[in-house]
């Protein structure tokens, strides 16, 4: 195998899945970023041909991939798992009109949670909004299965669910290039009874779902997707997406019904696999999705009385779940620190944070970013975060619960990209409602956490194009809120006295706590100042140490050390900054009261 | 030449070990294997314990290397080889980069970093083969090659020829940075018998 031929590429899936959207033609895509879905929408922007946008959140993304769709081309929304849940509104109803281009719309699942709030098992979707849904298995089969995708969608005139997980959209693999479909002009169509969705016409649309899933079903049955890997039959098993890489490599030598449409099952060709075979096995992640609707086709088979239905598998997990015998000894884990990620050396967000942490009173009500870390010790100064936009009306909602008892406690984080996705709403709520909670959105002009997309407050669109930018102050000030204060976080006094005073108001507040982030290309081209530490000066108080800083580090010494370094003797230890990492942000030569910590250039 | 294998790589997010996987993954397809590597992005990269899987083969459908069938291991840091030793066997090899990179709880003084962590491997029989990456990088006047080191010490243990590799930083590394990577490439194999 050579990738020196140009048709032969080595891609992770998401790129696989960017090429394959643009092969089968795609002309509009929409999406929010979201760990494991972000890079398609990344790698997509770089192709001719395609417009493409970074949405405020995956319901807008989604409703622009439809509107592509009524004007007649092939549209392609990207979220990740919980995204559908925004986008759940308009998926159901596109369920009832289709479309005119070919629509299809992409979740990337995150079973184990590496970069999530849940697992949730989006497959479910499928079943709930009577919508088909493919399911690849590496980046190979992405691609190709993405053309499929579209083809579906036009041939049975309905949205195509398209479901990967981490293990396909952050997996390289072998992919071979093909060239781009020809296109189809836009145009206006009115069709109201298609596009209307009022009860009438819905009525009307509603029966022709249950046909399309008919027509689904029967052409589940023929579909090359679906396809039985002949083996030995002692043992069968029916599985899809990545479960399918493991069963084939704990059981190489067994019969495999492998299905690449996870909805609607084709029952007759797993009636005819289950009769082949002594015993039927399902190997899923997560939820006993297959399984459920095999059961209830009334085929006896095995699933979650053997497989994990928590968290990813893996071969070895597959192998033990099924034979426990056949795997050997493993060396036992070793006991180490845990090694959490952690805010950046010189990360705004820090400095923000480490006051909160000093305010014994306040009950932070936190989100989804890079900013969720200030959870962490030695911060510890986040108490709630459950969804996208949710700080804003958990701290509302406590402190409406709580009446005066809440009173100069109540403070919601959350990031720039975070408020505009579904902050926003929160707020109008907040102001019209009569809040005396405290908002704080942490501005580091950049959707960090997911790699530094743009936003529609960073000034730049999908393609790094100059773009119109929301202000925030003037955004907060048109929905009502009379307070609104920006602070600079690396000041830490200025923002310490900022948040004492906003939060003890007894009106909804807002605090824009802004610096960019350090990762920024312009940040890391930037000659910043680099922080020093004067070990003579130190006196081991640790006020440093509590910003959980990682270019600043404790070092313990004993007694007779720290005379020897002519500290007290009761000394435990000094800190020191690593001035390789130290980003210069200041905030702990603020802290330091005994200066020991000061620029470099001033020694 | 042995036809399948797998190779862990770990570190700490932010270290590069990108480059080092993406290189060694491209030398074994143009040996003329089948690979497939596995990453995780997001939150785990910000400073946390990160891992990348690369297997070999004819024909690889996972992803994932199975605990207890990691070949070798490539390390970026001394707590993070020993982080993953479920995944080894005994005749596993360990390249270690004897970097410490302190955790949090370490570095606030809530935990201590593990005496003598490597001896933990080679008390279990692994071959571990611990260099100090950064000290041969800077020989070469360009620390960034740090990574290109490790993975011309870990070629040691491939069946590839040392030119797949070179040729591979030719056609993959710009222009001006390719003589300092092959030169640290070699720098690294050379440290290494294995």
């Amino acid at each position: 195998m050579t990738l020196n031929k140009k048709e032969t590429l080595w891609l992770s899936g998401n790129e696989a899945i960017a090429l394959g959207a643009w092969e089968a033609g795609v002309q509009v895509a929409s999406g929010y970023p979201g760990t494991p879905s972000t890079e398609i929408m990344e790698n997509l922007s770089t192709y001719a041909d395609v417009y493409t946008e970074w949405a405020p959140n995956e319901k807008v993304g989604l409703e622009v991939a439809i509107g592509a769709s009524f004007a007649g081309v092939r549209a392609l929304a990207t979220m990740k798992h919980v995204g559908m849940n925004v986008a759940a509104d308009p998926l159901f109803t596109a369920s009832y009109t289709g479309g005119r281009g070919g629509l299809v719309v992409l979740t990337a699942d995150d079973p184990e949670m590496h970069s999530s709030q849940n697992e949730q098992d989006n497959r479910n979707y499928a079943f709930a909004a009577k919508l088909p849904m493919l399911e690849p298995s590496d980046p190979a089969e992405a691609k190709v299965m993405l053309l499929r995708a579209f083809e579906l969608s036009e041939e049975l005139d309905t949205p195509v669910l398209f479901r990967i997980t981490t293990r396909i959209a952050h997996v390289k693999g072998v992919v071979q290039k093909s060239d781009r479909v020809a296109t189809s002009d836009p145009s206006i169509e009115k069709m109201p009874g298609k596009f209307v969705m009022l009860p009438g016409p819905a009525r009307v649309r509603r029966a022709v779902i249950e046909k399309r899933m008919q027509s689904l079903r029967e052409l589940a049955e023929t579909l090359d997707e679906n396809r039985v890997e002949e083996g030995t039959v002692t043992r069968g098993f029916i599985t899809s997406g990545t479960s399918y890489n493991y069963v084939k490599e704990a059981f190489p030598d067994a019969a495999v019904l492998k299905l690449g449409m996870v909805w609607p099952l084709p029952e007759q060709k797993i009636r005819d696999f289950a009769q082949k075979v002594d015993e039927l096995i399902i190997v899923e992640e997560l939820d006993p999705f297959l399984e459920t609707h095999i059961k209830a086709m009334g085929i006896h088979c095995r699933g979650k009385e053997l497989i994990p239905s928590q968290g990813e598998l893996n071969s070895f997990i597959v192998r033990k779940s099924i034979d426990p015998d056949s795997v050997g000894q493993l060396f036992e884990p070793l006991d180490l620190p845990m090694r959490p990620p952690n805010m950046c050396a010189g990360c705004p967000h820090r400095g923000l944070f480490y006051c909160l942490s000093r305010m014994k009173d306040v009950f932070v009500s936190g989100d989804i970013g890079c900013y969720t870390l200030g959870f962490l010790p030695p911060l510890s100064a986040m108490d709630t975060c459950v969804c996208m936009g949710a700080s804003v009306t958990i701290a509302h909602g406590m402190s409406k619960a709580l009446g005066k008892e809440g009173e100069g406690k109540m403070v919601a984080v959350l990031g720039d990209s975070t408020f505009i996705h579904s902050g926003i709403t929160g707020l109008i709520n907040s102001v019209y409602n009569d809040s005396n909670s405290t908002v704080i959105i942490v501005d580091n002009r950049t959707t960090a956490m997911t790699g530094h997309q743009h936003n529609p407050a960073s000034g730049c669109n999908i393609k790094g194009e100059a773009a119109n930018a929301i202000n925030f102050e003037e955004l907060c000030r048109a929905v009502g809120v009379k307070r609104v204060v920006v602070v600079n976080p690396h000041d830490i006094d200025e923002t310490r006295k900022v948040l004492k005073e906003e939060i003890a108001r007894t009106e909804t507040s807002v605090v824009i706590s802004r610096a960019p982030c350090v990762l920024l290309p312009e940040e890391v081209r930037r000659k910043k100042p680099v922080y020093w530490t004067n070990l003579d000066n130190c006196t081991g108080c640790t006020a440093c140490i509590r910003l959980g800083c990682p270019a600043i580090s404790w070092n313990p010494i004993t007694p007779g050390e720290s005379v020897e370094r002519g500290y007290k003797e009761k000394q435990k230890g000094y800190s020191m900054i690593n001035e390789v990492q130290c980003n210069g942000c200041g905030q702990c030569a603020v802290l330091c009261k005994f200066d020991a910590i000061t620029l470099k250039e001033d020694n | 030449m042995k036809q399948s294998g797998n190779i862990l790589f770990s570190g700490v997010g932010g270290q590069g070990i990108l480059l080092a996987s993406e290189l060694t993954a491209y030398a074994q397809l143009a040996a003329g294997f089948d690979v497939k590597k596995s990453e995780v992005h997001g939150m785990a990269q910000r400073g946390g314990s990160v891992v990348a899987h690369l297997k070999y083969g004819e024909k690889v459908y996972s992803p994932l290397i199975d605990p207890g069938t990691a070949d070798i291991q490539v390390a970026f840091e001394e707590m993070e080889a020993a982080r993953y030793l479920p995944y080894l066997h005994r005749d596993s090899a360990v390249v270690v980069n004897t970097q410490k990179i302190l955790p949090p709880a370490v570095a606030t003084g809530k935990a201590s970093y593990p005496d003598n962590i490597l001896d933990e491997l080679r008390n279990r029989g692994i071959n571990v083969v611990a260099l100090d990456a950064f000290a041969v990088a800077r020989e070469m006047g360009e620390l960034r090659t740090a990574n290109v080191v490790m993975v011309g010490a870990m070629s040691n243990f491939l069946a590839v020829t040392p030119q797949i590799f070179l040729d591979v930083i030719d056609q993959k590394v710009k222009e001006q940075f390719r003589e300092v990577n092959k030169n640290a490439f070699q720098a690294g194999r050379d440290l290494v018998h294995a």
